[in-house]
């Protein structure tokens, strides 16, 4: 890939954006890859290929967070030298918080069910 | 007219919407026009109208926008403390069957806009001005990286203020609690505009905060004088990154709960209700999940300002520089893992409750460890007790204290107890008053002769800070003691009368600290007429120690004539001991931003906006809204935005200084 | 940068640039922008827990399995798939500096954003119409609120795109409108990434609930 790092900084073409760029071929290749791994969840999911909805659930996730990484290499570029590793630096910081955010709520949300009564005992209750 | 038609062109709005059967409101809203009567007529009498227009209103230049900031959050500070002193008086006369002078409306909508004011209109902006005058001057650089964004994000903020002002006396405020929690803030229950008032200030300022977070962290990222590491960056600037970082982090959270919230009550959608499956306990979860990240928001910076003031009176080095910026870091991080400690008391099981609880308990570590760090600055220092150091070390022992209880509430059993309770607003004025009030005003004395060339008055100053002081404690210590007994937050009459001497000396503080306001008004008055003997031509009146005491002060608009470079953590302090000269000639042409009317266009249309949505004036929201894309987008097509300062206008200004610095040796 | 800041050869440290070149134009916007699409990945994290709390709350009402249609959904997706390579295309192009084929390029792109947003709104419309509404239950609630949001976010970037497909025509491939192209690029292909999460955890995973 192209990078156009810092040190490159000097040719004044393309100051300012720090940011490096595709070439056809990673393009392509950045495409196909997402096709596959768009397509081979929805069959699984509509045709029922796997007799268990569980692994169905925990591959379709997996290929979900592999896609999720396809695009940002091959579209988004991400790499660990643009803007001197701070566009990285800023990604794993937001990842973070996102998992923080997304794995408190669901966890603390259902937590709240925990000092409830369970339903046997309330129907005894009347 | 037809009701239909006043309907289209009025939306609820009406002549009953107009709080005339409140004496206070018509009182105060008649001091108000008269006062802003007068300050419009002086401002049209002097024509000074075009120069405010020019000078400052479309500005972009981060010093000038850092000094509006300051001024917005004392304006909104004597707001906000009315209300203050609204509650207090209230809640001292309320006993034995005595209702006081409030009725439930009016007392609801106080406590709400003082804790609404307070944090978003008070405190955000003293911490986001003192960061954007300073921080672009500590690291060397002429401005922040995006200007524009900086002028539309400080009028976005003016937005919001002037909504939750316009509430005051078009209509009414929330009733909710600052954090209008649902299902009381849903339209079921809050039918009226003060919720929607509410909702629109915190959105409309909130995306100014947002990007002003964006525009420091790049300004603090790309734009550092050369030399200067991320480790040899000064405390503030350092504590400023972490704080623009939360905000970046935090503040989408809060727009999306509130946008929710905003979909509840005008579309009918089910979040956060009682019935279709909503839940008002993830408006909680979710509104907290911002809400602590935003106390480290406004600490951060106060702690940046105390290692900067420790270490210049102290005359040494800032103890543990290392140490200072790993603390900071895992703050930063460690804010986003409390947030529970807000709702113990939610339902949920031990395994949650104690998970929170330890974190929240673990953040006073590296608090602590900055507590030594300034501590160990002070050591064996030559101590100079000016203003700013006086206000570091009244926060010292006060935050101390604050930090104590708050590492008492974290423990859940003892939440239970004190949940809700008077103990915990005694613990966060504790912390907020302590930390960061005493951090801004530490800031502002420290700065102020950096910001317009002449020091405070510091006899003005010391009666203000020890009305504050004694003020704060007076106010807040029977509030403990209250919530021990059991005393909840937000009571608006007592039946025991035993309680009513904690209220009366909690009331006789409050009176302090007007006194401490109004002597810090006087301060202020009183230096600009001295300003002659209180003048400081050196651009340097403390003997510092970080690159903005090698300007001038004021520092002329391009900030430095030449970019300095750095080889030192306390930069301007090695320039003079190893005998920096001042360059005298080689001046060159300096490439700046141009102002611009669009950050304040954008910011009316957006305030204007959010009044149409509030009183359901929909023809008003929508031209706005489609006014707002028109001028964005027309805005695209200036390409020119920038020019150059001749190099003449820099030699006159440079040698101006040259010659005040050779009158004053 | 790189910027001599050693002592000179006299031994005299430098303490200030006398010869100093400006940043250049846009020297943060990258970065500005990638920390901009930061923030808005939190908003769509709170949206998403927001679906993952209440995404079960049917309120006895209709649920993933009476509402999906994957079909529509794989077309859907292949639309925003489609716009991201052509849009990619259209960066191509404009670093070999043809005018001409960015515009296509990216027409092309907007007509595929277009058919994206097409598409969505004929699925809301026909739940909708069954009396599947968004106030009819905590789950249609966040499904319309998370699926909305990003069809919003798809609806500003088409108007931005010809907003950048207009400047592109009066001012051709110019510093700054390379510059807000790539940003655009980066808006785009976000949306596809926050589109994979709207597939996988709205979509597949809701029909196999």
């Amino acid at each position: 890939m192209n990078t156009d790092t810092h040190a490159a900084h000097a040719d004044d073409h393309h100051h300012g954006d720090g940011h490096a760029h595709g070439t056809f071929s990673t393009y392509m290749l950045g495409f196909v890859l997402s096709v596959v791994l768009t397509a081979i969840p929805f069959w699984l999911v509509m045709s029922g290929a796997l007799p268990s909805k569980q692994i169905t659930a925990l591959l379709i996730m997996a290929f979900a967070v592999v896609q999720i990484v396809v695009h940002m290499i091959y579209f988004l570029h991400m790499n660990t030298t643009s803007e001197n590793g701070w566009s990285m630096m800023a990604l794993i910081f937001t990842i973070v918080m996102v998992v923080i955010a997304l794995s408190g709520s669901l966890w603390v949300m259902n937590h709240l069910n925990s000092n409830m009564m369970p339903i046997h005992q309330m129907s005894g209750m009347k | 007219m037809s009701p239909d038609l006043l309907k289209l062109i009025f939306g609820r709005l009406g002549f009953e919407s107009l709080p005339l059967h409140e004496p206070i409101v018509v009182g105060t809203f008649a001091v108000v026009a008269l006062g802003g009567a007068a300050l419009l007529g002086a401002l049209t009498y002097f024509r000074l109208w075009g120069y405010l227009w020019r000078e400052w209103f479309t500005t972009v230049d981060h010093k000038r926008i850092g000094i509006m900031y300051m001024i917005l959050g004392i304006v909104m500070l004597l707001r906000g403390f009315a209300d203050a002193l609204m509650m207090r008086g209230q809640q001292m006369l309320a006993f034995g069957g005595s209702e006081g002078y409030l009725n439930a409306h009016h007392y609801d909508q106080v406590f709400t806009a003082h804790g609404v004011i307070m944090i978003f209109f008070v405190a955000m902006p003293l911490v986001t001005g003192l960061m954007n005058y300073v921080v672009p001057l500590q690291i060397g650089a002429r401005d922040v990286s995006f200007p524009f964004l900086n002028n539309f994000s400080f009028w976005m903020t003016v937005g919001g203020a002037v909504l939750v002002m316009a509430s005051l006396f078009i209509g009414e405020f929330a009733r909710t609690g600052w954090l209008a929690y649902p299902p009381l803030s849903n339209i079921g229950y809050s039918p009226d505009v003060g919720v929607d008032y509410y909702i629109w200030a915190l959105q409309v300022a909130g995306v100014g905060t947002t990007l002003s977070g964006i525009n420091l962290v790049c300004t603090i990222v790309k734009l550092r004088a050369p030399g200067m590491t991320m480790m040899r960056m000064p405390v503030f600037t350092w504590t400023s990154l972490c704080t623009n970082v939360l905000i970046v982090a935090s503040f989408p959270v809060l727009t999306v709960v509130l946008a929710l919230l905003s979909l509840d009550r005008y579309v009918g959608t089910n979040f956060f209700t009682n019935d279709f499956g909503g839940s008002p306990m993830m408006y909680v979860n979710l509104i907290w999940i911002w809400g602590h990240p935003e106390v480290y928001i406004l600490v951060l910076p106060a702690f940046g300002i105390f290692s900067e003031v420790t270490s210049t009176f102290s005359g040494k080095r800032l103890f543990g520089y290392t140490s200072m910026v790993y603390a900071t870091v895992v703050i930063t991080i460690l804010s986003y893992l409390v947030w529970l400690h807000h709702f113990f008391t939610m339902g949920s099981g031990a395994s949650v409750n104690s998970f929170f609880g330890i974190t929240t308990m673990i953040i006073s570590i590296p608090t602590g460890a900055k507590m030594f760090n300034w501590l160990f600055t002070m050591y064996r220092g030559r101590i100079r007790y000016e203003l700013p150091m006086m206000w570091t070390i009244a926060f010292m022992l006060t935050f101390v204290i604050g930090g104590m209880t708050g590492v008492l509430l974290a423990v859940p059993p003892a939440d239970f107890v004190l949940h809700n309770s008077l103990f915990l607003i005694a613990h966060f004025h504790n912390v907020i008053i302590g930390g960061v009030v005493f951090g801004a005003f530490a800031g502002i004395s420290y700065w102020f002769p950096k910001a317009f060339g002449f020091k405070l008055d510091p006899f003005w100053g010391k009666l203000s800070f020890w009305f504050w002081v004694t003020g704060f404690y007076l106010a807040f210590m029977p509030l403990y003691v209250l919530g021990l007994m059991g005393v909840t937050r937000r009571l608006r009459v007592f039946d025991d009368p035993s309680l009513q001497i904690w209220f009366v000396i909690a009331a006789i503080g409050a009176g302090l600290v007007l006194l401490g306001i109004i002597c810090m008004l006087v301060q202020f008055a009183v230096s600009f007429l001295k300003r002659e003997q209180l003048k400081d031509v050196t651009g340097d009146p403390w003997d510092a120690r970080t690159l903005e005491w090698a300007t001038s002060s004021p520092p002329p608009d391009y900030n430095f004539a030449f970019t300095p470079v750095v080889h030192d953590n306390d930069a301007w302090w090695d320039m003079k001991k190893r005998g920096y000269q001042r360059p005298l000639n080689g001046f060159k042409p300096i490439h700046m931003p141009s102002s611009t009317g669009t950050g304040i266009i954008l910011a009316g249309l957006a305030t204007a906006m959010g009044f149409g949505l509030i009183w359901y004036i929909w023809w008003l929201a929508a031209a706005s809204f489609i006014a707002m894309f028109a001028v964005g987008i027309g805005h695209t097509f200036n390409y020119h935005r920038d020019f150059d300062i001749p190099a003449e206008d820099v030699i006159r200004t440079e040698d101006a200084r040259t010659k005040l610095l050779a009158g004053a040796k | 940068m790189t910027v001599a800041i050693n002592p000179t050869q006299s031994g005299e440290p430098i303490f200030y640039l006398a010869d100093e070149h400006p940043h250049p134009e846009g020297w943060s916007t990258a970065l500005g922008f990638w920390i901009y699409l930061m923030s808005d990945c939190l908003i769509f994290a709170i949206l998403f827990a927001t679906f993952g709390v209440l995404g079960g709350n049917y309120a006895a009402g209709p649920a993933p399995k009476d509402l999906f249609d994957l079909n529509l959904v794989a077309v859907n997706t292949s639309m925003l798939l489609l716009s991201s390579i052509t849009y990619g295309f259209a960066m191509l192009t404009m670093q070999q500096n043809k005018v001409g084929q960015t515009q296509i390029w990216l027409a092309i792109t907007g007509l595929f954003g277009l058919a994206f947003i097409g598409i969505e709104l004929t699925e809301f419309a026909h739940m909708i119409h069954e009396g599947a509404t968004p106030q009819r239950s905590a789950f249609l609630s966040a499904f319309f609120t998370l699926v909305g949001t990003h069809g919003l976010h798809v609806s500003c970037g088409l108007i931005w795109l010809v907003t950048l497909m207009v400047q592109v025509w009066k001012f051709g491939l110019i510093e700054a409108n390379r510059r807000r192209l790539m940003c655009l690029s980066m808006f785009w292909h976000f949306l596809d990434v926050v589109w994979i999460g709207v597939f996988t955890f709205v979509y597949l995973l809701g029909v196999l609930r």
